[in-house]
């Protein structure tokens, strides 16, 4: 029997495996040991604020996060704002009402805004549609205790800007040098004779978002551009999966739960069997 | 043939006669669970209900998730996030709808070559068999217009691609694909039957189901041996068997128990792990991913369709054979469907006697390369196209197909089979030892 559960075990790694290699691909992201990580893991709610300060502060003026109700910043297992907070958060926005076609304040079952710019992606679930790429975070088994890798990802596109490459020292570009940045464009004399690219990073349309103190915390905390990436990349781990700690409590409870069957059902097997079955001989 | 010989349902008050008379529906629940099963199956013989039980799950979770879904290309990626966000449970209901489908794949492949390893496949099973491909056909179809139902970059790009396969038909091709997308190209026609039809293949799949286990309750199951059950009485059946309730019910319980700790583990700590980020983008039509890579269960028959460019020599054999009608393209969408065709051909492939692998010594070495066949199928599925991952998929392919049309019908007339036990009963006491028969002495302690 153990022969076959060990036979399944390296069966179902084999075909996982497939999966995990289709993620590696472009510049090492480096790993970011954040709070919500793990199957313990649970989200720094004062982390989460201090993202939303980001976000609202620095992110907001291009990006839009629309599928993100803005009560949902009162709820368990995300910042936890107070009620009147989200009330006055939501307040700041003016939106057109759906029925009325007439422009009012926000309010909390509104969602976030759209993008303010065209180009601009939506940062809704911008955690979830970067995670596992650029290996070996992320992808593979690592998932299970180091996250997505969604947060990394983003964490490292803030704090990933250089001075470009020598090799690109005659190109023209609207965009900025990004050394974790994969899908942007590079310069023809960045690249071999095959069109691989000889540098690390491309250039990325959005410029530096983030410098030291751009914001000032409440709660004291020092607001380098390191501590900046992470709340925000925090944050936006939570606006894409808003869901996370609850989900991992069901799954904690269906775990246990399904243990403690499969032990029960073991011992009525082996009780019912030990019936049918004679002294093992072989 | 006979069914093996075993008690049937006897009503015994009025009312029980009275609906017996009328509709025989408790026999049939007696027939099903005292069903004669051998008593020898191994482990490998749970995988029909973790089957069942999936498709149970994937049944009742969609039926939910279908209230709160929107078919419609401007809707339908929000709903999903309205699902995710809103719904109570809702993201848990999706998480395990979405890994559902990788454990019913998962399942069904393991019990495929579980069959193709134990002779499951041979007579008196081919209908069996046969059934079961169409099951896997339609799983496969489900599972392909599921994913597109979310309306992300995966999604639609992969719609984009599987149905321009059938564009590469010669002649008819580009009409049907019209046909299958409702318009030119991916756009709401094309979600709204996928939707349609996601939601009726899972009864038909369950209408199949119910015909597959009609068919093997007709020839009784195979078991490791390949020895058939003994029918001679009824006492010489109960030797080589046990009813199905509660020895074998209770044992696939415990069973899928454990796949289900498994299962919960990964649907609760990470559910996102067998998916594609790319797909947490909504679908845009005008921005093509780097790498469109199926779903992982697709990744064998995509490497295979893959496997045959243009600059293989029997692609260009057949093109020149055929005065052009068949390209390279074609060529890998034929290749792909033969491979699952040559599959459902096993039985009339396999030219040995003996059913079960345990005694071919021979076909013990082909089939365990068989199996590692698939696994880097693949994974050159989930590769760039390109060297090495190019002539890796080609010599991978062309094993697949060299094991059922050559291997298997050579084996049968080379190999020199072991011996087989005379009865299940012979092997089942081999292992386990005999017990005395009831009413006998217990055991002494050990």
């Amino acid at each position: 029997m153990f022969r076959k559960i060990t036979l399944t075990a390296v069966s179902a790694l084999a075909l996982t495996v497939g999966t995990a290699f289709a993620a590696g691909e472009g510049p090492a992201i480096p790993d970011v040991d954040f709070a919500h990580e793990g199957p313990f893991g649970r989200f720094d709610q004062f982390q989460l604020q201090r993202g939303l300060q980001v976000y609202t502060e620095v992110c907001s003026a291009c990006h839009g996060m629309k599928f993100v109700p803005i009560r949902t910043l009162a709820d368990e297992g995300g910042p936890m704002l107070p009620e009147d907070q989200v009330r006055a958060y939501a307040a700041q926005f003016t939106v057109t009402d759906a029925e009325t076609g007439e422009d009012r304040a926000g309010l909390e079952t509104d969602h976030f805004p759209m993008s303010a710019m065209e180009n601009a992606p939506d940062l809704s679930l911008m955690a979830k549609a970067r995670a596992g790429f650029s290996g070996p975070y992320g992808s593979g088994m690592n998932q299970l205790f180091k996250g997505m890798g969604g947060a990394e990802y983003i964490h490292a596109i803030l704090m990933g800007y250089e001075e470009p490459p020598e090799c690109a020292a005659d190109f023209e570009s609207d965009g900025y040098y990004n050394k974790y940045f994969a899908k942007g464009a590079i310069p023809d004399s960045c690249k071999d004779e095959h069109g691989h690219s000889t540098i690390e990073g491309s250039w990325i349309a959005m410029p530096q978002p983030l410098s030291d103190d751009q914001v000032t915390y409440a709660d004291g905390t020092a607001a380098t551009m390191d501590q900046m990436s992470m709340d925000v990349s925090a944050f936006l781990m939570w606006a894409a999966e808003p869901k996370m700690m609850a989900r991992k409590e069901a799954g904690f409870v269906s775990v246990i739960f399904l243990i403690l069957l499969s032990t029960l059902l073991y011992l009525t097997n082996k009780r019912l069997w030990a019936g049918v079955k004679g002294r093992k001989t072989a | 043939m006979a069914g093996i010989p075993h008690d049937h349902y006897e009503p015994k008050t009025g009312g029980e006669k009275w609906l017996h008379k009328r509709l025989p529906i408790v026999g049939l629940a007696y027939d099903v669970l005292t069903f004669p099963t051998p008593r020898n199956l191994n482990w490998m013989w749970i995988w029909g209900i973790v089957l069942t039980f999936c498709l149970g799950l994937q049944i009742i979770t969609g039926i939910v998730l279908v209230m709160h879904y929107t078919p419609h290309v401007d809707y339908a990626f929000a709903s999903v996030e309205h699902i995710m966000r809103n719904v109570n449970g809702g993201y848990f209901i999706r998480y395990l709808h979405q890994n559902g489908a990788s454990l019913f794949f998962f399942a069904v492949y393991l019990h495929i070559f579980r069959g193709l390893y134990y002779g499951s496949y041979k007579a008196p099973r081919e209908v069996t068999w046969i059934i079961g491909m169409l099951i896997y056909l339609a799983m496969m179809a489900t599972a392909f217009m599921g994913y597109v139902l979310p309306w992300g970059q995966m999604s639609f790009w992969g719609a984009t691609v599987i149905t321009g396969l059938f564009g590469a038909i010669p002649g008819i091709g580009e009409p049907i694909q019209t046909w299958l997308l409702g318009g030119p190209a991916v756009d709401n026609a094309t979600l709204n039957r996928f939707f349609s039809l996601h939601y009726l293949l899972p009864f038909v799949i369950a209408a199949l189901v119910a015909v597959h286990i009609w068919a093997f309750h007709t020839t009784g199951n195979n078991n490791p041996t390949g020895v058939e059950v003994r029918r001679g009485s009824k006492e010489e059946a109960e030797r080589d068997t046990l009813p199905f309730w509660p020895y074998f019910v209770i044992k696939d319980l415990f069973a899928l128990a454990v796949i289900l700790a498994i299962f919960f583990a990964v649907v609760g700590f990470m559910p996102n792990f067998l998916g594609h980020p790319d797909n947490y983008i909504q679908a845009n039509a005008l921005s093509t991913p780097a790498h469109i890579v199926p779903e992982w269960y697709f990744l064998p028959f995509y490497a295979i369709l893959r496997a045959f460019t243009a600059d293989v020599w029997v692609v260009i054999a057949a093109e020149w054979l055929s005065f052009g009608i068949i390209d390279a393209k074609f060529f890998g969408v034929l290749a792909m469907f033969g491979a699952i065709a040559v599959m459902a051909l096993a039985p009339w492939l396999d030219t040995s006697s003996v059913r079960s692998g345990r005694y071919r010594p021979m076909f013990k070495w082909w089939f365990a390369l068989l199996c590692v066949d698939f696994v880097v199928l693949a994974w050159v599925g989930a590769m760039p196209a390109e060297e090495p991952y190019a002539t890796i998929s080609l010599i991978a392919s062309a094993y697949w197909f060299a094991y059922f049309l050559v291997i298997l019908p050579l084996l049968g007339v080379i190999e020199k089979p072991l011996a087989q036990p005379a009865t299940i009963e012979e092997d089942f006491n081999a292992h386990y030892g005999s017990k005395p028969a009831q009413g006998y002495a217990a055991q002494p302690a050990e």
